[in-house]
Order: structure tokens, then C-alpha cells, then sequence
């Protein structure tokens, strides 16, 4: 079997604005990110499939203390950010940045509220990169 | 999951550690050293090196803080264990534990009779930002960390999730750091070996010192809410919310069982041992507990043949504060959501019904995170055997329990010590 659902397809994906996951032909069930084998069947039948992106958001927070790749893309304590855990519609979670929230007011942010995909293009050219976000719906 | 045995028992019958702290111009092998020589002194009735027969040694990344590989044949030439088998292991935060365990199975097996099981991290060399990215290696830096995830950030986000299940509050939290500030001022080995409302005057002393205004804080809440002086790290936790980044060792001896009183007056058995791992936080059914935790604890409570009603205290992994309230409903002291209730109740004080970190935890005694795992059982060594001093648990103890996580629950390990008298 060779492995095509990889990082680096996935990561090639996003950089084109396109949410990709994969899908398992026999149950049905979407990985994101995706994943070669499912891992309750151990099923291999995959194929890509594509995410629209709604969501609703599970957990949060607001990163004060920024890792070095954050610092460089313009944050820090005097400009936090949120982070957050997003339930997509098809039935993953994962991972995202989260926009257009007022990072300055947690009890404004609310577990469960909905939640769209957005894609930030960090670098020009041959170094852009796309990481996954999010923002309200 | 089928209930393992161990095909024959283990005592440990040493322990020792270093301090824990930041210790400018020492590296792991200087506070190894330390670790291993209190280690020896603390056997009751003397070891011979000679019958050593392995040495474990559970270790982070000392490739990324310190530079150097390849740790464990460092160790034992240090301590003069060469040419013994020397084993290195990782699983992030837990590996300590892990040692622990791999120690126990190779007595169990029969292979050994005699090993020494060890962690040791040396962290503070790097800038703090740097630190953070290494920590960072320990999640899913494919899926987790792009998203701008950092450790404090991923616990914080659990705490979130907690807060709106359950009904905890920042406060909540804030007293879990100022109980185990409270116990780590009685271990000297302790980091921060002050009680948050003894910082909280110190301040207010420099303060006065230097002619600045003093800050009017009225108690240790009020200290807490100052954002200057316990600054927001990933809301909802706080400064004091967070385990500090620190240096250290721990090592402790584990021989067969039918060998403890060759060594020791008074052995403390490991009678359950449990571990489990996991994916990434987003991929979990469940944000408010850690699966592998459950896991881990039922597979050592099952081999022990008790309950968590049985345990007397427990050393719990508090990296941040929300982690102790977690584990505390994760090893079955407290119904799931409960836990926040006991620990502002002070269920969970050293004179509570279920003392939790009395050594401080990670919280106050500091958290290197390779050694923090055997830190813990040097803990439960000396309160089961009455040798904890000023912050011994009154009365008879019989079961003490570990809990030493890995990352955000991609690794557990739970482990039960008996005093039998």
C-alpha cells in the first residue's frame, strides 16, 4: 500500500484554501486530519475527501506567552491570540487558530458557538504557508 | 483490557533526589550524581553497588535542552555503574514513570534481582521561549502546534472546557497552587519553597526596600488577580497556575520482593502498575478528563486488588493547577465534575481526606519533567515510611498512588505503593 494521505499532501491542500480530509469507503467516517488506516477497523480504504469547514467550538484559550513560529507572525503578550478545539460538521476535531474574537474578553467566546473555516497565508511566494483557522460563522 | 500480573513482586527499598530548582552551572550528571548518592544513603541496611545489576533512566529531550544524547551510559559512568545495561526512556513528562515501570518489569521477568531506576532533566539552560518550542515536541507538531498551541495553552483550553461542563472557576484553580505552594514550603527540596501568601510579603518587603509603592494586596486571592503580579500565561491560567521550568533528579532502588529485608527494615511494595497511551487532545471523545489517565489507574487499582478508596494519598501530576483537579476525578477520588468541589472544600488539603501533592507537586517542588515521575515516589517513600518531616500526613498509612502524565495525556502512568506492618 502506498500511503498517500499524508502531511505534506494535506499541508499542499490547505495552501490552496481546500479543508482535506479523508474518508473511510466502508464506514463512512471522515479523518481530519487525515489519516491512512482507520484506526477502530484498521480499514485502508481511503479516499480525499473535502470538508466545508463549519464547526462549532469545543475548548479555547488565549496564548499570552507565544511559541517562537506565533512571535514571529506578529504575537505576543501585548497581542494574544486564541486557540481552540473546533468540532467539524462531518464529525472530527482539530486543531486552529481562532479569529474574530475578542481575545480580550474570554466570557465573550462560548463553548459551542459556530464556527466557519478561514485560511491564513503566513510567507510570500515559494516560502508561503497556510495554517488552518477559524472564525464565527 | 485483560488484568495483567506481575509474575513476581517488587520492593523498592531506596530512594533519593536532588534539589529541585534553576541551577546555573550544573548539568545532569552533576545533579544525578546528587540524586544517586542520597539514593544509596538511604537504603537501611546498605547496598554494594557491585549488586546492581541495570540502570533506567527516564529523560525528555537532554538532546535539545543540553545538547547531548545519549544520557543514560553518562550516568552510569558517573556513578560508576559502568559496563551495566544503562536504559534511556521517553514518553515526555512521563518518562520517570516509565523508567519505573520498565525497572519493575525487568525484575518481575526474573531477569534482574537488583536495578536502579532514575530520571533527570536539566532545562533551564535555554531561554524560556526556547523551552516552549521543547516542551512543544511532545505534541503533535504537524496538527497541534501550527495551530499556535503551546503546553499552558493546551491545559488552559481543558480548563475551558471544564468551566463550562462543570460549573469551576479561575479561582478554582488558584487554590489548588496556593495548597501545594503551602506543602512545598515544608520540602526543602522544593523549587519554590514558600507559601504564596510568604512571596506575597516578600514583595511587598522589596518594595519597601527600594521606596516603590507598596502593593495593597489583601490576601493571597487578591495577590492572584493582580495581573502584574501573576501574569495571565494562556487564559485561564495564571503564572501561578503553571509548573516552573526547573533542573533536577530523582533516583530510587527496586529490588525482588523476596530480597527487601536484605535491604530494608521497612520496604514499600509496588503492587499495581498501570500505563496507557493516546492521540492528540483533538482527537479525543472527551476534554475534560484524560482517557489514558483512567486507563492507566483501573489496570494498577486492578492488579493491586484495591480501590481508590483505599489510597491514602497521591502524588498527581500538576503541571498546571486544572491537572490536579482532573486527575483527582480521573483516579476515582471524585465523581467526574466533582473534583473542582473538593478541592475548594480542601478535601484534598494535607489534613484532608484525600491528601493530594504533598510534596507540592510539580507546582511548588518544580518540574523537571524526565525526573518529575520518580520525584513523586521518593514523595510516597517517605510518607509511607513516616520520613516526610514537617509535612508528614498524620496516622497510619498503608496505600500511596503516582500519577505521572505525559503531554496532555498521550501517555499515563499510575503506579500503587503498599507499607505492609
Amino acid at each position: 500500500m502506498e500511503n498517500v494521505f499524508t502531511h505534506t499532501a494535506y499541508s499542499s491542500y490547505l495552501n490552496d484554501h481546500r479543508l482535506m480530509g479523508s474518508k473511510d469507503l466502508q464506514t463512512g467516517e471522515v479523518f481530519l486530519p487525515p489519516r491512512p488506516m482507520n484506526p477502530e477497523t484498521f480499514s485502508t480504504t481511503m479516499e480525499w475527501v473535502e470538508l466545508k469547514g463549519e464547526g462549532t467550538l469545543q475548548a479555547f484559550t488565549i496564548v499570552y506567552i507565544a511559541p517562537t513560529a506565533m512571535i514571529e507572525a506578529g504575537y505576543d503578550r501585548k497581542n494574544p491570540y486564541c486557540v481552540g478545539i473546533v468540532k467539524l460538521e462531518e464529525g472530527p476535531m482539530m486543531s486552529g487558530l481562532i479569529l474574530g474574537v475578542d481575545v480580550r474578553n474570554p466570557a465573550s467566546i462560548q463553548i459551542g458557538m459556530p464556527l466557519k473555516v478561514s485560511f491564513v497565508d503566513r510567507g510570500e511566494g515559494e516560502g508561503k504557508q497556510t495554517f488552518l483557522a477559524f472564525e464565527p460563522a | 483490557m485483560p488484568n495483567h500480573k506481575l509474575a513476581r513482586g517488587v520492593a523498592l527499598v531506596g530512594a533519593g533526589m536532588s534539589k529541585f530548582g534553576a541551577f546555573k552551572g550544573k548539568t545532569s550528571r552533576d545533579l544525578f550524581v546528587e540524586a544517586y548518592v542520597e539514593m544509596l544513603e538511604s537504603v537501611d541496611l546498605g547496598i554494594n553497588p557491585k549488586e546492581i545489576e541495570a540502570l533506567y533512566v527516564g529523560n525528555y529531550s537532554c538532546d535539545l535542552f543540553e545538547g547531548q544524547g545519549h544520557i543514560a551510559p553518562i550516568m552510569a559512568s558517573w556513578t560508576g555503574l559502568n559496563p551495566l545495561p544503562a536504559v534511556r526512556v521517553e514518553d515526555a513528562c512521563a518518562s520517570a514513570g516509565l523508567a519505573l515501570r520498565e525497572g519493575i518489569l525487568a525484575i518481575a521477568s526474573g531477569m534482574y534481582d537488583v536495578v536502579v531506576v532514575s530520571g533527570v532533566e536539566k532545562m533551564t539552560d535555554l531561554p524560556t521561549e526556547k523551552v516552549t518550542d521543547t516542551l512543544a515536541t511532545a505534541a503533535d507538531v504537524q496538527y497541534e502546534i501550527p495551530a499556535g498551541f503551546t503546553f499552558p495553552g493546551f491545559y488552559a483550553a481543558m480548563a475551558t472546557a471544564y468551566m463550562h461542563a462543570y460549573g469551576a472557576t479561575p479561582e478554582t484553580f488558584m487554590r489548588v497552587g496556593i495548597k501545594n505552594h503551602q506543602n512545598g514550603s515544608m520540602n526543602e527540596k522544593a523549587q519554590f519553597g514558600a507559601t504564596i501568601s510568604s512571596m506575597m510579603e516578600g514583595r511587598k518587603a522589596s518594595a519597601a526596600k527600594k521606596g516603590l509603592p507598596i502593593p495593597e494586596w489583601k490576601d493571597e486571592m487578591d495577590f492572584l488577580h493582580d495581573d502584574r503580579a501573576n501574569p495571565i500565561i494562556a487564559w485561564p491560567m495564571r503564572l501561578y497556575d503553571c509548573s516552573p521550568i526547573s533542573d533536577g533528579a530523582a533516583v530510587v532502588l527496586l529490588v525482588s520482593e523476596d530480597l527487601a529485608s536484605k535491604y530494608s527494615r521497612n520496604p514499600i511494595y509496588i503492587t499495581g502498575t498501570g500505563q496507557a497511551s493516546d492521540g492528540a487532545l483533538h482527537d479525543r471523545q472527551i476534554l475534560t478528563s484524560i482517557p489514558s489517565a483512567r486507563l492507566a489507574a483501573n489496570q494498577a487499582y486492578q492488579m493491586a486488588g484495591i480501590t481508590p478508596a483505599d489510597i491514602d494519598f497521591a502524588e498527581v501530576h500538576d503541571c498546571f493547577t486544572i491537572a490536579e483537579i482532573i486527575a483527582t476525578e480521573d483516579l476515582g477520588f471524585f465523581e467526574p465534575g466533582k473534583g473542582w468541589i473538593a478541592a475548594e472544600q480542601g478535601d484534598t488539603s494535607r489534613i484532608g481526606p484525600k491528601p493530594i501533592n504533598l510534596s507540592g507537586g510539580l507546582k511548588s517542588k518544580g518540574h523537571p519533567v524526565g525526573a518529575s515521575g520518580v520525584g513523586q515516589v521518593v514523595e510516597v517513600w517517605k510518607q509511607l515510611r513516616g520520613q516526610a518531616g514537617e509535612r508528614q500526613v498524620p496516622g497510619k498509612l498503608r496505600y500511596g498512588l503516582t500519577h505521572n502524565v505525559g503531554g496532555t495525556g498521550q501517555t499515563c502512568l499510575v503506579h500503587i505503593f503498599e507499607r505492609r506492618d
